[in-house]
């Protein structure tokens, strides 16, 4: 029996040793890319960061949850246009505004960045919270397409109340806050977060709602409370991502956030595994990677041989084949819905027939 | 505001209405039998008015024809659809049939985007069509008019189908209960492939009455009218061919008239449909004419 | 009302139920008292289940009141019912897909652990303390009832009996006063059934609960069965002990006239 405790407690400490590398491994890959990559493909890493809080945001509802939603874009605005507007200067929100003058009690707010990525977040938690509370009591695909209004209706919404946002002109020049540091370490944090959540008796209560609703309601879970939870939590996420991009590419306005972002997340979400922390990392960094990639396919090539056109809209031919394709004949994903641990890596490379892992 | 244009209201609403009615139904029965909203519906309304407009641009057809020849060739089409995109997720849970949807409906998008260009194409209306017609104070296009009339022979068409013949009948028997309707040895694939079919060619002859009205065309013209019809589908009571017609009308209605009535809103037009949609789910979600469907514990 | 109301535990008082049309389940009045075993028996669709999901809350009832322990617990939610005490089983096994063994019966543990999402997720010593108790406890649980071997396998892929007791000791986790099952010996044979009885006669004297259970077959539960109602139509045609339900003629042609 001690034989074994100590075995056990070998083996965990050499997983959080391998752990440990793995961060200081991939830290000092984020200082070498902030230095030596060049701004497009530091860009590209960058967003990388982003799209895995993106994704994670999504796969907490509908992975973890069971709860289809499609109104991703919406959140993400609200995070996007609160934190610019937030940290905008008076001189640079005087630039922007000119057909309608903005609001006198936002025109001189401006805050720094890591309060201003705070109140992005609860901004958009609480539209979640507001929208959540009479929307969770559909189901499936009633959601789905309720989800998938309210974001339609944050969209116009955004569009129309110009002296706040200033409409379809959007904002310009909002401050370069997501630096390489910055993305990483909130996707460091969220992936954390989530990790410790699913471990817990709430991510638990969680995976209970979405594999049996009636059951876990049965057993003494509110599954109403939970469902309100995990959609504000979501849309607390989401905000932040929203943030974060539009601290990024430095230009927000309502068409960036149509239902072909949502897509986007939801792609990434389906090829990882729906209900997989993991798959969702490796495939927001691959599909972020082939969006950049693939954006040859959309213009003109000149391969020596021979001269292509442009074909503007091949890329997402390829985006929506592979979604469907894996929807069709891997449903569950890259990772189905398991996760990454270091026992599954050495399985792989050291044929042991050692069956899972342990349950620590 | 004068009488004469009142009625030019009316008579825009009505059309609007139709048009809407008209790809309302392609959902209402697609959803009726697999429990599937068909994202991909829109599409392939804007499928139906590309294919017109190159058959009458490049072929040279009538526009008569082209009309034909595209309602048959989306027909097929969404027959097609339902074979590759759908009916191998059939026993799939509904969350996957429906990503599956989404990702046609993006196909369908980004194909029409690198065959038929991004760039808006405008759509040779035939003179038939756009010559104006005067009753006393009121002109109306003749198009206007001709849609109303389309949708309700078509909608008799298909209420005589739905409810006068077999196949109609075994539709109905696979609505109501899928497993049943296999053991009383009706063929499910090919009900559904009907229904596929029928909706389709619904949806293109939308399209292209659509694109004789409002005479442009781009690959995400489906986009909003198939998520809007959706709704309209939703609201009128999804499953019931008389719901999505109400629901079309009402939606067409409301939209005409309120951006008539109350232009300080109409930069709000695209969110009345998903206002309305959501009050609907929440004060009665099976919609106006929906019947309610009990959950077995 | 009799004298031994002060032990009453579960009561329904004119309980209807109504879908549309059709009564499911008309003027249903139940007593149970403390550690009774009482069996609910009848045809299929008689409305047992009917009456399971209305006293649980599953269902709000067309007319009439569930009482608990002398309170009034019509229309509460399935969960605050729970959360009082009244657990129940399913008929058609609804254990969770995705979870293993011991995490089936952990989830019916939440309620006792919840310590809000924060103090969860940041694994707070408060939140710690809980989960280790609710671990040690789901344990303790599975070992006696034999499952504790396959804590860490996945519950839908135990065979059927296993799960049927997995399903049994999920309810028990969240420390019920009253325990309702539907339909236990379904699907077994008639060994398998003797053992289940066998193990709820147990299980009430270890855990000191009251039970109430839906059975479609009469002998299967005459032998565990102190009282039993007998519904037909979602009429209780009869209601008494197991050797005068089963010379009660109204009960005979019921039966007759289907199985």
């Amino acid at each position: 029996m001690n034989a074994i405790r100590q075995k056990k407690t070998i083996a965990l400490s050499r997983r959080r040793l391998y752990s440990v590398i793995a961060v200081v491994a991939f830290i000092a890959l984020a200082f070498i890319a902030d230095r030596f990559f060049d701004a497009f493909t530091l860009r590209v890493f960058n967003l990388c960061a982003i799209y895995i809080v993106l994704a994670l945001s999504l796969n907490l509802l509908n992975g973890f949850t069971g709860l289809f939603s499609l109104g991703h874009a919406g959140f993400m605005a609200v995070g996007a246009y609160v934190s610019a507007l937030l940290t905008m200067s008076a001189q640079l929100k005087e630039m922007n505004y000119f057909l309608v003058p903005i609001v006198p009690w936002l025109h001189h707010v401006s805050i720094p960045f890591l309060p201003a990525l705070i109140v992005a977040g609860l901004a958009s938690a609480l539209v979640g919270f507001l929208i959540g509370a009479p929307v969770l009591r559909l189901r499936d695909d009633y959601l789905a397409i309720a989800t998938l209004g309210f974001g339609e209706i944050i969209r116009v919404l955004i569009t129309n109340a110009q002296a706040i946002t200033n409409g379809a002109q959007g904002l310009k020049g909002l401050p370069r806050f997501s630096t390489t540091f910055a993305v990483w370490a909130v996707a460091g944090l969220v992936i954390l977060f989530m990790v410790l959540l699913m471990r817990s008796s709430y991510g638990r209560a969680m995976k209970a709602v979405r594999d049996d609703e009636l059951a876990a309601e049965a057993m003494g879970i509110n599954v109403f409370r939970v469902k309100v939870t995990s959609f504000t939590v979501s849309s607390f996420l989401a905000g932040v991502g929203g943030a974060l991009l539009g601290h990024m590419i430095t230009t927000i306005d309502p068409k960036m956030f149509t239902f072909t972002l949502t897509f986007n997340i939801l792609l990434i979400v389906v090829l990882g595994g729906i209900g997989s922390i993991s798959g969702s990392v490796i495939s927001a960094v691959v599909v972020t990677v082939l969006m950049e990639a693939l954006r040859f396919l959309d213009e003109p090539m000149n391969l020596v041989v021979f001269k292509t056109q442009g074909m503007p809209g091949l890329r997402m031919v390829v985006f929506s084949i592979l979604l469907m394709v894996m929807i069709i004949y891997r449903q569950r994903g890259l990772m189905g819905n398991a996760e990454f641990s270091w026992d599954t890596l050495q399985g792989l490379f050291v044929k042991k027939g050692r069956k899972g892992g342990d349950h620590v | 505001m004068t009488l004469s244009l009142l009625f030019q209201h009316i008579v825009n609403a009505l059309s609007l209405g139709s048009l809407y009615a008209l790809i309302a139904i392609g959902y209402t029965m697609v959803y009726g039998i697999l429990r599937l909203i068909n994202f991909a519906h829109g599409d392939v309304f804007m499928l139906g008015a590309y294919v017109a407009f190159y058959g009458i641009t490049l072929v040279s057809l009538p526009w008569w024809a082209a009309l034909l020849v595209a309602i048959v060739f989306t027909a097929l089409f969404g027959i097609g659809l339902e074979r590759v995109a759908y009916r191998p997720l059939r026993d799939s849970p509904r969350i996957s049939i429906m990503i599956s949807a989404i990702g046609a409906s993006f196909l369908l998008e980004s194909l029409g985007v690198l065959i038929f260009g991004g760039r808006p194409k405008g759509m040779p209306v035939p003179e038939v069509l756009s010559n104006v017609i005067h009753f006393g104070p009121v002109s109306m296009i003749v198009i206007s008019l001709i849609i109303p009339l389309f949708t309700f022979a078509l909608l008799a068409v298909l209420l005589w189908i739905v409810h006068k013949t077999k196949t109609g009948m075994a539709m109905r028997a696979v609505a109501t209960d899928i497993e049943a309707a296999r053991l009383m040895a009706v063929d499910v694939n090919k009900i559904v492939s009907f229904t596929f079919g029928v909706g389709s060619l619904l949806a293109a002859f939308g399209g292209i009455m659509w694109s004789f009205k409002y005479p442009q065309l781009n690959p995400l013209m489906g986009v909003m009218p198939g998520l809007k019809c959706f709704i309209a589908a939703v609201i009128g009571g999804i499953g019931s061919i008389g719901g999505a017609v109400l629901g079309g009308f009402l939606l067409g209605i409301i939209e005409i008239m309120t951006v008539a009535f109350l232009p300080t809103l109409s930069g709000y037009r695209d969110a009345f449909a998903f206002i309305l949609l959501i009050v609907v789910l929440l004060v009665k979600p099976t919609g106006l004419l929906g019947k309610r469907q009990a959950e077995k514990v | 009302m009799s004298e031994r109301n002060s032990d009453l535990m579960l009561s329904t008082v004119h309980l209807t139920m109504r879908f549309g049309g059709l009564t499911a389940v008309s003027d249903f009045n139940l007593e149970i008292h403390k550690n009774e075993i009482v069996g609910l028996i009848g045809p299929n669709g008689a409305g047992k289940t009917t009456a399971f999901n209305v006293i649980t809350g599953m269902y709000r009832p067309s007319e009439g009141k569930v009482f608990f322990m002398g309170r009034d617990i019509t229309g509460l939610k399935p969960h605050s019912i729970t959360a009082l005490g009244v657990a129940r089983t399913f008929q058609n096994i609804r254990l969770f897909r995705e979870m293993t063994v011991l995490e089936n019966v952990l989830v019916a543990c939440h309620m006792s652990i919840d310590t809000g999402l924060f103090g969860a997720t940041l694994h707070l010593p408060g939140y710690r303390a809980r989960e280790a108790e609710a671990r040690r406890f789901s344990m303790e649980l599975l070992e006696q009832v034999g499952l504790a071997h396959l804590a860490y396998e996945k519950g839908t892929s135990l065979p059927y009996g296993q799960q049927r007791r997995l399903e049994i000791v999920r309810a028990l986790a969240t420390r019920p006063k009253i325990l309702l099952l539907d339909e236990p010996a379904a699907g077994m044979n008639p060994q398998e059934s003797f053992e289940l009885m066998d193990f709820i006669r147990r299980i009430r004297d270890e855990f000191d609960l009251t039970i109430f259970l839906i059975e479609h077959h009469m002998q299967v539960v005459m032998g565990v069965c102190e009282r039993m109602y007998v519904l037909d139509y979602g009429v209780t045609i009869a209601h008494g002990d197991p050797a005068s339900i089963q010379k009660n003629p109204k009960v005979i042609e019921a039966y007759l006239g289907v199985d």
